[in-house]
């Protein structure tokens, strides 16, 4: 804790919505933030008391394993009490809205919440009628920036800076909030980005979020220092976007042979999960040790305890 | 009751009058127009300063009753269009019943003689229950009152039944208002589709969706010679088309909304529900060709789209929000705001789109300061400034993007039938 008191902290923000209402200082700070954060799920006690006393509710609207159980175990680590709620088990079925439904909760004294939902703009309008902390675990299309905060610093980890290196995102670009973010966080901090999907699945004047744009796999291996994979899903078939899954593993599809052919010796290859073995990876470049998936999980905890260590900092003001 | 209303610069583009006359009125008619009438009136409207022009008409109301009389009535929603300076409105059929037969309209119209503060004009619906399947009764329609048909909120999909509702809206010399969307092309789509869309995660509607329906109209128009009128244009694919079907001789006319004219996609930024409509806000591009054609009478109109929705409808996640919003009460001062003050277009043409054309495409006697003619006036005040806010709004609805919004220019005195209605901004 006294590494963090030192990096002498400039936070002033109450909700983490997006990397679009981050500096590129801010983002730095999270990063930071987090090297420190990492160290602790190393230990064999792995707690601090930075959040003692504090609670953090988890509100998932929308199917979510793995960010959840990263959020809890952020939250845990750092002593907060917290309270999960599931879409199906709150009263957002029963004809509550849900700002009526956070404005309970924060009735019931809670400190921060954690919001998944199918909605764009959902963290936007929940931050606007709370005075909680919001932080946005992925909200519909929009932005999924704590993903996009792990990836940056999964790279920084093993390539040591972002600035001047080619990330290319591959998949799904569409409907993607990693994409979004990773796009957002990527360019603020000096990174290439290019982004590769057919044309379906790539949402109009993407490039004007300061990327370069291909229908190319090659092209997007090609120069590549990271290739950050997106997860199909395989309804996108039947919505008309794509003609068969086969012909997407055949022209987008990730496997050995072409990362072996395109892509670079030492490329990083990342993936947010889950993965659809066989579909956007192949099962060799998927345990190839060029993935850094797993990793990904990992740094995933650290880069939570920063962001809620960081809103929790506001909060005492 | 003889009313006077003196020394105000009258704008009658009907008898194309700009100059400072006196205006007598008597038993609900205008009896004198002349420079400084004598002639003594149990009431006097001082109106030096003031702007003094015909009532303004809307074509495009959604005024919710029957059925969702929680959003809107026909009393309160001509309560607000009396605050905008709108001495009568045509309210579109998507009721509940719709207005598809003579008892909807008479429903209307009982309600608007008895709790309407404006004149209402009823618009019957094109196909039975807006079904898009089966005529409606046209005929019985245009005898009780209707003024025009339309499917409102949708397009007929079928070219064939289209056609057929054209021909028999033809027969009875009803002109047929269409809204003008491909629904396949713009599936869930919540906003203008383009850079905001994209970075917005919102999905998108494309112009496209707009335009390609707007050219089918027009050949069906040119088929069976209708009179048509697009509704709420808001794309510069729909001007060129618009343009090219006047000049082939097309009995075509268009309108556009205050808010198409001075909005675009990036007051989405925020997610804020009130800047949820259909069509869409567009972009910089498209307000430029709107008003472009404004200017040049490819677009005949203005109207509002008035389209009220609950606080609780719209209080939710930008996908699940209600389409629509209330215009009348802000529609004159937009417009001043982003044509007039800019100079795009004058006072004297600002008021011909609110008046005159909007007549002219229903069918009514034209809206004018003539005497003899029915003492319908909006007074306005064209310097005063004010602040649109949500407490004044008299729509029983307050979903506009304009609250908080300063305006210079107010709508001060309205007459109807020449009977006051609303004195310096309060109602009588």
């Amino acid at each position: 804790m006294e590494k963090i008191k030192k990096t002498n902290i400039i936070w002033d923000k109450k909700d983490l919505l997006g990397l679009e209402e981050l500096s590129a200082g801010e983002i730095e700070l999270i990063l930071k933030t987090a090297i420190s954060f990492k160290e602790i799920s190393e230990r064999s006690i792995k707690k601090v008391p930075a959040l003692r006393g504090k609670t953090i509710a988890h509100l998932f609207l929308e199917p979510s394993t793995r960010t959840r159980i990263s959020f809890e175990l952020a939250a845990k680590r750092l002593s907060a009490d917290t309270i999960g709620i599931s879409g199906s088990g709150s009263s957002i079925l029963k004809g509550e809205t849900m700002r009526d439904t956070a404005q309970n909760i924060e009735a019931m004294k809670v400190d921060m919440i954690i919001l998944r939902h199918s909605a764009s703009g959902s963290a936007h309008i929940l931050a606007k009628n709370l005075k909680a902390g919001v932080i946005n675990a992925g909200d519909g299309c929009h932005e999924h920036p704590t993903q996009a905060l792990l990836d940056m610093f999964t790279i920084k980890e093993k390539l040591g800076a972002i600035k001047g290196k080619k990330v290319s995102i591959i998949g799904d670009i569409k409907h993607s909030r990693v994409a979004r973010s990773n796009i957002i966080g990527l360019c603020k901090l000096g990174a290439e980005v290019t982004v590769c999907a057919p044309k379906t699945l790539m949402p109009i004047e993407i490039e004007k979020m300061g990327c370069k744009r291909t229908y190319s796999l090659e092209e997007a291996m090609r120069s590549a220092d990271v290739i950050n994979v997106l997860r199909l899903q395989k309804e996108r078939q039947k919505k008309g976007l794509l003609p068969t899954i086969r012909e997407y593993i055949e022209e987008y599809g990730v496997t050995l042979q072409k990362v072996e052919k395109f892509c670079k010796k030492n490329i990083v290859i990342m993936h947010p999960g889950p993965i659809n073995r066989g579909i956007e990876m192949s099962q060799d470049v998927a345990d190839s040790d060029k993935a850094v998936i797993l990793e990904q999980v990992t740094n995933g905890i650290a880069i939570r305890m920063a962001v809620m260590f960081l809103l929790s900092q506001y909060k005492q003001k | 009751m003889k009313i006077l209303i003196k020394h105000g610069t009258v704008i009658d583009p009907y008898n194309k009058i700009n100059g400072q006359y006196d205006i007598l009125i008597d038993e609900g008619k205008i009896v004198k127009v002349a420079k400084d009438i004598k002639e003594k009136a149990s009431k006097t409207i001082e109106a030096n300063g003031k702007i003094v022009c015909p009532g303004f008409i809307d074509l495009h109301v959604h005024l919710r009753e029957p059925g969702r009389e929680d959003k809107e009535t026909i009393k309160t929603g001509t309560k607000a269009a009396i605050k905008g300076g709108f001495t009568a409105v045509a309210c579109m059929p998507n009721t509940t019943p719709s207005c598809d037969s003579e008892s909807v309209v008479n429903f209307i119209k009982e309600k608007a003689k008895k709790s309407g503060y404006a004149k209402v004009f009823p618009i019957g619906t094109l196909t039975k229950n807006r079904e898009g399947k089966e005529l409606s009764e046209m005929a019985e329609l245009k005898r009780s009152g209707c003024v025009a048909v339309s499917e409102d909120g949708d397009s007929v999909e079928d070219n064939f039944i289209m056609r057929q509702a054209c021909d028999y809206a033809k027969t009875f010399e009803l002109t047929v208002f269409v809204h003008c969307e491909d629904k396949k092309l713009s599936e869930n789509g919540v906003m203008n589709e383009g850079f905001m869309s994209t970075k917005l995660g919102l999905k998108g509607i494309p112009n496209k969706s707009e335009s390609i329906v707007i050219q089918r109209d027009i050949e069906i128009a040119e088929l069976t010679d209708v009179k048509m009128h697009i509704c709420h244009l808001s794309t510069r694919e729909g001007v060129e088309l618009i343009k090219n079907a006047k000049k082939r001789g097309l009995q075509i006319s268009a309108e556009v909304t205050p808010h198409h004219l001075s909005l675009t996609d990036e007051a989405c930024a925020q997610y804020d529900t009130n800047t949820k409509m259909n069509p869409p806000l567009r972009t910089k591009e498209d307000i430029k060709a709107l008003k472009k054609a404004l200017k040049e009478g490819i677009i005949d109109i203005i109207a509002t789209d008035h389209a009220p929705h609950l606080e609780s409808e719209k209080d939710v996640e930008f996908d699940n929000a209600p389409f629509g919003i209330i215009g009348l009460e802000t529609a004159f001062c937009v417009c001043k705001k982003e044509l007039v003050d800019t100079e795009d277009i004058t006072m004297q043409e600002l008021i011909e789109k609110l008046t005159v054309n909007p007549a002219a495409i229903i069918g009514i006697d034209p809206p004018a300061l003539t005497e003899g003619s029915s003492a319908d006036i909006t007074i306005i005040d064209p310097e005063k400034t004010w602040v649109y806010e949500k407490k004044d709004i008299v729509s029983k609805s307050k979903n506009s993007p304009f609250i908080g919004e300063k305006f210079k220019g107010k709508v001060e005195t309205v007459l109807v039938n020449g009977k006051i209605i609303m004195e310096e901004g309060l109602f009588i």
